[in-house]
């Protein structure tokens, strides 16, 4: 009895100690991160969106770029959970703790960066009360909540050990849902019928193959970090199955992206708008294929399969960074591409005089002020995990999977 | 164990010495007189606009944007209009402007205003004596609007 | 332990009591008050669904060189710039076109097309976006949350964001810093029942083109309705049948 707690129960994790001085940095460095997006959010918010990039074309940027990414790889972020806790596969049951705790913080920040973006965040009451049930984003809303709750449920079937039995159902449930919350991520886009880079029901299935890609690079990441940090041991067997997963994952978001604008380019109607991405887009168009395809994709397959650095640590690493960088580069370009191609208001006409900027590019000259605000994001959803590892035990002893 | 009884016992004194101070400066303690109105009485009686002013004024904002019903009573328009103090020189005073109306209450209970950052805080400009109603429908102005002006 | 019942049941109807009086006092004060209101209008709407506004638009009286209706919607609704374009609001746009076959020019006003079925209002989160009985798509700013959703969604590009503060506005067309706008069709004017139309209509018709023809689409007698039946007419975007209030002709 007392063994066996003494391997699946709460004795097996710890709180990391967070009294050296590198931690005290990290915390600090991440606060002022966080201060420096809060300024902007101020900013933005007194003086109004013109500080920003963004315009009446351009309408969303970069807030919105890092609130995505941030959402889309929160749901990813569970994938350690659910092959531990749903697929049984047990030399990942050590990390499913980490792996929940990074995808709530994922989703705290890119819900804070999306809510502190809107004209009017002191309305955020609003947006609680008052529904449209005919609206995604209404519906995802619920999504974002019932995520939270669900994942809160989940690590307390962990930690608790008279909940372990509930574990399965209740991250089985959670599977279900992030599935369902990330499609509703990708509808987003998919349900808007006036512009032709989304308008695709393809965006919802590519979303989910991004959030597993993304999460799953920064689950595998966290998971390096941490036992680096704390000087534990991480199993080979993790790192390289989770390196497995993830080359698959990139694998399939590719393929994605290619049936996606594949199929566009062979309808004559969105030939413009595939010409633009892909050809005469400028920096979309480089970040289309330097940074999602070349960088975010082709580059981590290549040093997660290429024997000699398939078996390197730090490569393996290099290769999770440069997905999760891809994966920005790949939500730009759906967001700011999409938008800045212009609507086809005429079909046969050429627009000759408008007085607003009808029939031409837009182009998106990104800001200070909103960058802060994204990456105020990205700090407070990392903050949100060093502080959840010192207060709670979500720290394997990094010896259950030998 | 004596003295921190002691200094506790001093607590209620010292809060008792704020309050004084406070009420003497006058400004604190009780709530600030607005300015008068034009008119002679208001929509509703003086307690019950004081208690129920923002419930009127949501109720009738609802009914004007989904419904479009204009004209009620009720309307923040005619709050303005009445309320709305004018300067030596005739030109109207902001009522969320420091010491109007709308603003020396709300400032004194605390309670941020959400009107009129969209809703202009003054009478509308060549109202003179017309009700919003029979301004904007009048045939003169449907010709010589004043121009606002325009920097596209 | 009965006695105690009893004397609570007395007190709470003692307060029943008391709060009945009151009610019919105050009721019986708002009463006579209301009677005595000497300038007490007569309340205008509630809007139905009997009728549609709508507007027709022909484009062969459409002037290249003229922007009379973005001037008196811009004067009637207070909309000045910032002298920065990209951000500056825009109710109504004039714009050019060049047949890419024929080399035809025709010139149009562009706004809010007043959808039957607008993607605008399915997308928004709080439905601050909201379409009127009478076929009028607004944003009701007062739940409007700034998110910026129903410009995505817009096939029209008729919605802008507001991104600053402003000031001297117009007391029949509020319109503030981090809230979406659009065209109203001059509800303010619509709702007076007298026969106003919107100010773009207006200034077209006093300039002598009248491009700009406005009425109910729902009133066989009106001559908008009578307009579209003579003549052929197109929608913009028809593919994504919207059915939309605003009508194109000789595009």
């Amino acid at each position: 009895m007392a063994t066996a707690s003494k391997i699946m129960g709460s004795s097996d994790f710890s709180v990391i100690e967070g009294r050296s001085a590198g931690f005290y940095a990290l915390v600090a460095g991440l606060a002022a991160v966080i201060a420096a997006g809060l300024w902007a959010t101020h900013a933005m918010e007194t003086e109004g969106h013109h500080v920003t990039g963004m315009t009446n074309q351009i309408v969303w940027g970069i807030p919105h770029v890092f609130a995505i990414f941030l959402i889309v790889t929160a749901s990813g972020a569970l994938n350690v959970a659910s092959l531990s806790s749903v697929m049984g596969q047990k030399i990942y049951a050590p990390f499913a703790r980490l792996s929940a705790l990074l995808a709530v913080a994922l989703l705290l920040g890119g819900l804070a960066v999306i809510t502190l973006d809107l004209g009017r965040p002191d309305r955020i009451v609003v947006a609680l009360t008052h529904f449209n049930m005919k609206s995604v984003f209404a519906w995802n809303v619920f999504l974002y909540t019932g995520f939270l709750l669900l994942a809160a449920l989940y690590l307390w079937t962990l930690m608790e050990r008279r909940m372990n039995r509930i574990t399965k159902p209740v991250a089985t449930v959670l599977l279900l849902w992030r599935i369902v919350l990330t499609t509703g991520t990708g509808l987003i886009f998919g349900v808007l019928v006036a512009r032709e880079a989304y308008d695709v029901a393809i965006m919802a299935p590519m979303f989910i193959a991004m959030s597993l890609s993304f999460g799953t690079a920064a689950c595998l990441l966290l998971l390096m970090a941490v036992g680096g940090c704390t000087g534990r041991f991480l199993d080979d067997a993790v790192v390289h199955g989770l390196k497995r997963i993830l080359a698959w994952f990139v694998t399939l978001v590719l393929y994605f992206v290619m049936v996606s604008h594949g199929v566009k380019l062979y309808a004559a109607g969105y030939q413009g708008v595939e010409r633009f991405l892909l050809l005469e887009g400028g920096v979309i168009t480089s970040m289309f294929w330097m940074g999602q395809i070349v960088a975010g994709s082709l580059a981590p397959l290549w040093l997660m399969l290429w024997p000699p650095t398939a078996t390197s640590r730090p490569w393996i690493a290099a290769a999770a960074a440069l997905v999760l960088l891809g994966g920005l580069a790949q939500i730009y370009v759906i967001v700011i591409g999409g938008l800045a191609f212009p609507l086809q208001i005429f079909p046969g006409k050429e627009v000759i005089e408008s007085g607003f900027f009808d029939g031409v590019v837009s182009h998106y000259q990104p800001s200070l002020p909103e960058l802060l605000l994204g990456l105020g994001g990205v700090a407070m959803a990392l903050l949100i995990v060093v502080l959840g590892m010192k207060v709670l035990e979500f720290v394997p002893d990094f010896r259950s999977g030998s | 164990m004596t003295p921190r009884l002691n200094f506790l016992g001093l607590l209620p004194a010292l809060i008792l010495l704020c309050g004084i101070a406070a009420a003497e400066e006058g400004s604190a303690l009780l709530p600030p007189i607005p300015p008068p109105a034009k008119g002679d009485e208001c929509v509703e009686p003086t307690d019950v606009m004081r208690r129920d002013h923002m419930r009127f004024l949501q109720h009738q904002r609802d009914d004007t944007v989904h419904g479009g019903i204009r004209g009620a009573k009720h309307s923040l328009v005619g709050c303005i209009d009445c309320h709305a103090q004018t300067d030596a020189h005739g030109v109207a005073i902001a009522v969320n402007a420091k010491g109007q109306f709308c603003e020396s209450c709300h400032s004194f209970a605390g309670v941020r205003m959400d009107c009129f950052g969209c809703h202009t805080a003054v009478p509308a400009p060549d109202q003179a004596g017309m009700t919003l109603l029979e301004w904007t429908t009048s045939p003169v102005l449907a010709v010589t609007k004043p121009a606002s002006p325009r920097t596209d | 332990m009965a006695d105690g019942s009893n004397a609570l049941a007395d007190k709470s109807r003692r307060r029943f009591l008391t709060r009945t009086g009151a009610a019919v006092a105050l009721g019986l004060a708002a009463g006579v008050r209301f009677i005595d209101f000497p300038s007490a209008r007569a309340e205008s709407g509630p809007v139905s669904s009997s009728q549609r506004w709508g507007m027709l638009i022909d484009s062969s009286k459409c002037a290249s060189d003229c922007s009379a209706c973005v001037q008196a919607c811009s004067d009637e609704h207070g909309i000045s710039g910032h002298g920065r374009p990209q951000t500056d609001a825009q109710w109504i746009r004039k714009v050019t076109l060049r047949d890419k076959e024929s080399g035809r020019e025709t010139s149009l006003p562009l706004m809010c097309q007043h959808c039957e079925d607008p993607p605008c209002v399915d997308v928004c989160p709080t439905g601050a976006s909201f379409r009127r009985a009478d076929g009028v798509v607004l944003v009701d700013k007062h739940i409007c949350i700034g998110c910026r959703y129903c410009m995505l969604a817009c096939p029209y590009k008729a919605r802008s964001f507001i991104h600053e503060d402003l000031a001297d506005q117009k007391p029949w067309s509020p319109r503030g810093k981090g809230t979406v706008e659009s065209c109203t069709l001059c509800v303010h004017r619509i709702d007076e029942g007298k026969g106003r139309i919107p100010a773009c209509a207006e200034a077209c018709e006093r300039e002598g083109h009248g491009a700009i023809q406005f009425g109910d689409l729902n009133d066989p007698a009106s001559s908008v309705a009578q307009a579209l039946v003579q003549r052929e007419s197109q929608e913009l975007r028809a593919d994504l049948r919207l059915n939309t209030g605003v009508r194109y002709q000789n595009l």
